[in-house]
């Protein structure tokens, strides 16, 4: 007998129900509201009293409106078929949804029970399986979905029979399991997961270190970030979080991209899914909507379905990992769903924390940057989340909860700037504050002498030092005038300019230098290196700067042209002899 | 308010607060308005048989025996094509001595779009104004709002954009505005032929603030019907948003809630994106954008509202007195409209792009310049060039006054860089640099 209730009282979107059964915490329940039921979850209990957030507009709810309780909690419904679709933030399909407006109480299926998949066996009769095994697979947009043992089983179940290759729908059984009580228990290719749980279906859980690919100079070179690894930007509005965002997520080298658009403007969401279809992936050929998955609660959506949203989207991720695959999931913004906790704390009456934001925010940001990871499946093969969450920190400054909280946990940090932006040295992530925690990881060192070069974490760090000595000269410049300082010193700046100009900046809407190959990078940074340690002779700062001033054009150039083109090539020549204009050694 | 037959009618009022009143009742649905003695109330709390209602013109004079009604529906608004030519007040009631206009009753603050039913931005809005064409170039279905301190002449720049942009209708919804303001666009848009084309929802400093918070959603429920039901390209103007953010706080703090940054409600950004977000291109050629205006106190942009707004909308547009030339300039540093790329280089020459970073990056520099001037260093050959160079950009490109098509402006731009600079100075792509540099 399911749990009732009765609607006691109304604030906003918190409202206290009198319940008649057991409930649970985060239980998921309905409110009937002018023929219309509205979902909400279960957030407090007192007594007899369940206090609810409900995830849509309560205009127009009544004291005395009935409330049914699930015994559940919010789930998402996995299964072939996720990857291209749109979904809101409780995995409802937007494009399923009829009219221009979101009407309220309108849920609809996540998956398409009609689709045919070409399914293939991967299990055989007698196989003994656990939560996760791979039973089969269907082809999901050239990605091989696997059709897993449901994550909610326990212990251990002998295969009785796994159908054979052919063509099936999700709501066919695809296999029979019989479990330690001799049960036959029925499997199809769906199954449902409570989303603010993590699926822990693998084996271990090793410290990440393959780089996992961007095309973005300033972090795959700078400060990289890997497969299963963790990272963050804050910024200001206006710096170009989005636009950052934006370039990852189309060009990082990973089989699912998912994108949690949270409490962030519709448009961007529109952008998404109007550029997508016709952008081809760099890696493979193929159209990038095919990889992709977006999860929309944009700001104007419901307060509290923003917070379900992030956990929608990590779930759905795990779920792909869980199938061998490297999963990238993008949230913008975090500050969004920890204002929307903020929302509900307050309506709670709880005693507030720092900025009002609820006490517990911090675990509950480290808990979330917890879930991704890169794992060990048991079975042998390797699948990884990694996760890039932005924040908007108030007012642009970083010492606020948000910041501070995801700080503890993001291993990569990439601090964008509101006075890089206003100068225009785009992507403006401030090469000094930032850092990548990986490029201290044995592992990753190893891994990154093999793949690229032993000498190549060398020379990163040494632009890094460069760069923060161009910046201590520039500011001793500021003081002590152009004439103040040695020429050398001059050289110093120039150089480390050279770093920002060709490095560090890239133009995200040119077609060729937004994206820049792992070898590209690595021939650039050679080059660019190699310049800084040359020397040079100089009558004077004035000639430094036009010399290095003509250099970096040179430089831009090249990085507009096709990589070794013969325009690309013809620049390369130009540059050397530029260069031997003025060197010494 | 008119009561109907059959209506309870409550005079047990327990609770008074500036705000508020609260009373025992029972049926009653959350949002839903009431009358209280006559004045316009909603409801915002409803614990057990105890409803509190926000009263929208204070509370002043409320008895404890007054009369109650509940009115059965949320604020609501007659939307028809009548509604072009209007004035009316935040409730929806004509403030010009004309009829109460016949349409369709629509609740204002209505549902979203399904993002999925929106059609990407793609078409220019032209200004003339190059500050705005060239460097933060608009788009329909655009939100943007100029960041401006009270001293600024943001509502003439304001107007000056409503009238050239090429919209079907333009909607103002005035908040806290001055009765002189008021009768500025009254008149800026009776003499330029434009009134049968506008509609305005109005509350001046002489109404109760409170009402404020109705305005914006009144005046996008009346766009949406132009841009929904007859596919017309909408203008939305809000000014000033900052006031109806007050008219929150006043709420939320009557309410008891706790403050968060600057003392505003903490969901600020999600009553803000409400708002904001209602700016929408529609596939079918119907659009709604909003030029809305945050002023600021001394500049500071940390404040809640701007840094809030700044999240929300899709840029924003600053405005200062540049005093080298003595003229107010579309400040090209801290301006921006993400939309821009979504027409720059495609729907205008295809230098676009580059030309206006380039400029700003040379502002930049001469900035540098000066700052290196008034610290007593001796200027290089380049300094003075980017000064000089800086001079004639804000005069020519960036000034208010200025009014140009896009392409005119490309080609001042490539005038001045050749000016004044190198073509290596410049870095631009090579490409273009052999097609536009003026010799």
């Amino acid at each position: 007998m399911a749990t009732k209730g009765i609607v006691k009282g109304i604030v906003s979107n918190l409202v206290t129900v009198e319940v008649d059964g057991p409930v649970s915490q985060n239980e998921i329940c309905y409110i009937l509201v002018e023929g219309v039921k509205l979902m909400a979850e279960v957030i407090k209990v007192i007594g007899a009293e369940a206090f609810v957030q409900v995830f849509e507009s309560t205009r127009g709810m009544k004291v005395g409106n009935e409330a049914e309780f699930m015994g559940h909690m919010l789930e998402v419904t996995l299964g072939p078929g996720m990857l291209s679709r749109n979904y809101d933030g409780l995995q409802n399909d937007l494009d399923k949804m009829e009219g221009t407006f979101l009407k309220r109480g309108d849920y609809t299926y996540a998956l398409n029970n009609e689709v045919k998949w070409q399914f293939k066996p991967l299990a055989k009769p007698g196989d003994i399986v656990s939560a996760g095994d791979w039973l089969g697979e269907v082809d999901e947009n050239m990605q091989p979905h696997k059709i897993m043992v449901p994550f909610t089983f326990t212990g251990n179940y002998t295969v009785k029979s796994v159908v054979k290759a052919g063509e099936y729908t999700i709501i066919d059984t695809i296999a029979i399991l019989i479990d330690s009580d001799n049960n036959e228990i029925p499997v199809n290719m769906i199954q449902k997961w409570p989303v603010k749980k993590a699926i822990t279906c693998y084996h271990a859980k090793p410290r990440p270190y393959k780089l996992l690919e961007t095309g973005v100079r300033t972090i795959d070179t700078v400060n990289p970030i890997v497969e299963g690894g963790t990272g963050f930007i804050p910024g200001p509005f206006g710096t170009g979080k989005t636009v950052l965002q934006h370039a990852i997520s189309k060009q990082a080298e990973a089989d699912i991209v998912i994108i949690a658009a949270c409490g962030e403007r519709a448009n961007e969401v529109v952008e998404i899914f109007s550029e997508f279809p016709h952008l081809i992936d760099p890696h493979t050929g193929r159209k990038l909507m095919e990889r992709t998955i977006i999860i929309a609660n944009t700001s104007n959506m419901p307060v509290a379905a923003r917070e379900a949203s992030v956990y929608t989207a990590m779930t759905i991720a795990e779920y792909y990992r869980t199938m061998g695959l490297k999963v990238l999931l993008m949230a913008d913004s975090t500050s969004r769903w920890a204002q929307a906790l903020r929302e509900m704390s307050n309506r709670l009456e709880e005693l507030p924390g720092p900025d009002a934001f609820p006490m517990d925010l911090s675990a509950i940001v480290a808990n979330f940057y917890a879930r991704a990871g890169y794992v060990e499946l048991k079975n042998g093969s390797t699948g990884s989340v990694t996760f890039i969450g932005t924040v908007s920190p108030a007012g642009g400054n970083l010492k606020e909860p948000v910041t501070e909280n995801t700080k503890k946990v993001a291993r990569c940090f990439y601090a964008l700037e509101q006075e890089r932006a206003d100068r225009k040295r785009y992507p403006a992530v401030n090469p000094i504050d930032s850092y990548s925690k990986y490029l201290e990881y044995p592992e990753f060192q190893e891994y990154i002498a093999e793949h690229i070069s032993p000498s190549w974490i060398e020379k990163v760090n040494e632009i890094k030092t460069r760069l923060l000595r161009g910046k201590e000269i520039a500011e001793q410049i500021n003081i002590l005038g152009d004439d103040g300082v040695p020429v050398e010193y001059h050289v110093t700046l120039w150089k480390s300019e050279l770093i920002d100009f060709v490095i560090l900046q890239q133009d995200a809407f040119d077609n060729i230098d937004a994206v820049t190959s792992l070898e590209r990078q690595e021939f650039m940074l050679n080059k660019v290196v190699d310049i800084c340690h040359s020397e040079f002779s100089f009558d004077g700062f004035l000639n430094v700067m036009d010399y290095f001033k003509r250099m970096i054009n040179i430089f831009k150039q090249m990085n507009y042209s096709e990589y070794e083109s013969e325009q690309f090539n013809s620049f390369n020549l130009e540059l050397d002899e530029l260069i031997k204009e003025k060197i010494l050694k | 308010m008119a009561t109907k037959a059959f209506q309870k009618i409550y005079t047990k009022i327990t609770q008074i607060t500036k705000a508020t009143c609260s009373l025992k009742a029972t049926g009653v649905g959350y949002d839903e308005l009431a009358s209280v003695d006559g004045k316009l109330a909603q409801v915002v709390k409803i614990i057990g048989d105890e409803v509190t209602l926000q009263v929208f013109s204070g509370t002043e004079g409320i008895r404890t025996n007054a009369e109650v009604v509940f009115m059965g529906k949320a604020p609501s608004l007659n939307v028809g094509d009548q509604l072009a030519g209007r004035f009316f007040n935040a409730y929806g009631e004509p403030i010009d001595g004309g009829p109460i206009p016949d349409g369709k009753e629509v609740e204002i603050g209505g549902p979203s779009v399904n993002p999925v039913r929106r059609k990407q931005p793609s078409e220019l809005i032209a200004t003339g104004i190059a500050g705005i064409d060239l460097n933060n170039t608009l788009v329909t279905g655009q939100k943007i709002p100029f960041f401006a301190d009270p001293d600024q002449p943001f509502n003439q720049v304001m107007a000056l954009v409503a009238l050239r942009a090429q919209s079907d209708k333009i909607v103002l919804g005035g908040m806290g505005m001055t009765n002189d303001d008021y009768l500025f666009f009254k008149n800026t848009f009776t003499n330029a032929g434009a009134l049968d084309r506008i509609v305005s929802f109005i509350n001046t400093t002489e109404n109760p603030s409170v009402e404020r918070v109705l305005i914006p959603d009144m005046a996008l429920t009346a766009a949406e019907f132009f841009a929904v039901e007859r596919n017309e390209k909408v203008l939305v103007l809000l000014t000033d948003m900052t006031n109806y953010a007050d008219a929150l706080s006043i709420v939320s703090n009557r309410m008891d809630q706790i403050p968060s940054k600057d003392s505003m409600p903490g969901s600020l950004y999600s009553d803000l994106a409400k708002i904001y977000e209602k700016a929408v291109q529609f596939p079918e050629g119907g659009s709604i954008t909003i030029i809305a205006v945050t002023t600021l106190s001394g500049g500071d942009i940390t404040h809640a509202v701007p840094d809030n707004t700044g999240y929300i909308t899709e840029g924003q547009l600053y405005l200062r007195r540049d005093s080298d030339i003595g003229k107010v300039i579309v400040d090209p540093f801290r301006s921006l409209s993400r939309l821009k790329q979504l027409v720059t280089g495609t729907k205008t020459r295809e230098d676009h792009p580059q030309v206006m970073n380039a400029a700003v990056r040379l502002y930049a520099d001469a900035a540098n310049a000066k700052t290196k001037m008034e610290n007593g260093f001796d200027l290089t050959d380049y300094d003075n060039r980017t000064l000089a160079f800086a001079k004639e950009y804000s005069d020519k490109l960036l000034a208010i006054d200025v009014n140009l098509d896009t392409t005119e402006m490309l080609d001042v731009a490539w005038n001045l860089f050749s000016t004044y600079f190198s073509p290596t100075e410049v870095n631009i792509k090579q490409s273009l640099v052999d097609q536009y540099w003026k010799k």
